[in-house]
């Protein structure tokens, strides 16, 4: 059981979307995480790879500093799949993320804002599936 | 300075990502639970997220390039194929199952939850198996037009 948020929610997308600015008004790159990751393992150039690596650092950074200001409470949160299932999430977020060319932030918000007809298409059916596969672990099996 | 910007958008990210309470895979399988007690949260973090994001987007396009680099780097394709559809369906998938997409599993490295640890690596896996697999795809539609072309023009 979590409680509906609206306004932590609204700030911590409006900082998300303040990111995604940065880092298109700095260094005209996309904010999408799943490709940055991939690439910061596969760039065949040493500063490709490393400006990737620096903002993959700054995302448990950025909930460090969330924490220090005490802004935050870690205490409610939880991981309610068991390991295995855990596991087998990973993988296939991997796999579908890096062969659909996005995941949650890259399409959903990068790709939205830019009126990508793809990342419409993608995000509308990682919805579909995403709810699909909630539906059938908690009200089917 | 490109190194600097970019560490800054990342902490900027994960900050929002925390404040958000997107880090919480209970919430966002709450979000995706219509039938059970429905968390609407995650409409408002991709509300706030997709408003600044356009409007930021509008005014950075309008310059000729960014501030330290020659040139925008944006994806140039435009056609709605297999992959991205299969891609996607396959993500969200996974999505459910855990509630846990990329950039929170990152983030959540500081809960030091083996799960979270267990479900990067993970991760990681799937993403290079399937870099390599679509190496090698494209490796393939390239030989087989380099062969069409070829067989033209014999003919």
């Amino acid at each position: 059981m979590t409680i509906f948020a609206p306004v932590s929610g609204l700030i911590g997308g409006v900082l998300i979307g303040l990111a995604a600015i940065i880092l298109m008004l700095t260094i005209g790159r996309i904010a999408g995480v799943c490709g940055i990751v991939v690439n910061a393992m596969t760039a065949s150039d040493a500063a490709g790879r490393l400006w990737r690596l620096a903002f993959i650092l700054g995302l448990p950074l950025g909930a460090l500093l969330v924490t220090a200001l005490g802004l935050k409470d870690w205490s409610s949160i939880t991981f309610p799949a068991t390991m295995p299932t855990t596991a087998m999430a990973g993988l296939i977020v991997g796999v579908g993320a890096t062969v659909g060319s996005g995941c949650t932030s890259g399409h959903g918000i990068c790709g939205l804002a830019r009126f990508s007809m793809r990342s419409v298409v993608a995000t509308v059916t990682f919805m579909a599936t995403g709810v699909a596969t909630v539906f059938i672990i908690r009200h089917m099996i | 300075m490109s190194l600097i910007f970019s560490l800054l958008a990342g902490v900027i990210f994960g900050a929002g990502l925390t404040v958000s309470d997107m880090v919480n895979p209970a919430r966002v399988s709450n979000f995706l639970d219509f039938a059970g007690n429905w968390d609407p949260t995650l409409i408002f973090v991709m509300a706030g997220g997709l408003a600044v994001t356009t409007l930021g987007y509008k005014f950075i396009f309008r310059l000729n390039s960014p501030m330290v680099d020659e040139q925008f780097h944006l994806p140039t394709q435009r056609q709605i194929d297999l992959p991205l559809v299969g891609g996607a369906a396959l993500f969200g998938v996974g999505w459910g199952l855990a509630g846990i997409c990329p950039g929170p599993a990152l983030t959540d490295l500081v809960t030091l939850e083996p799960k979270v640890l267990v479900f990067i690596v993970a991760m990681l896996v799937g993403m290079i198996a399937a870099s390599a697999l679509r190496a090698r795809v494209d490796a393939m539609k390239v030989n087989r037009r380099t062969e069409l072309i070829g067989s033209n023009r014999r003919s």
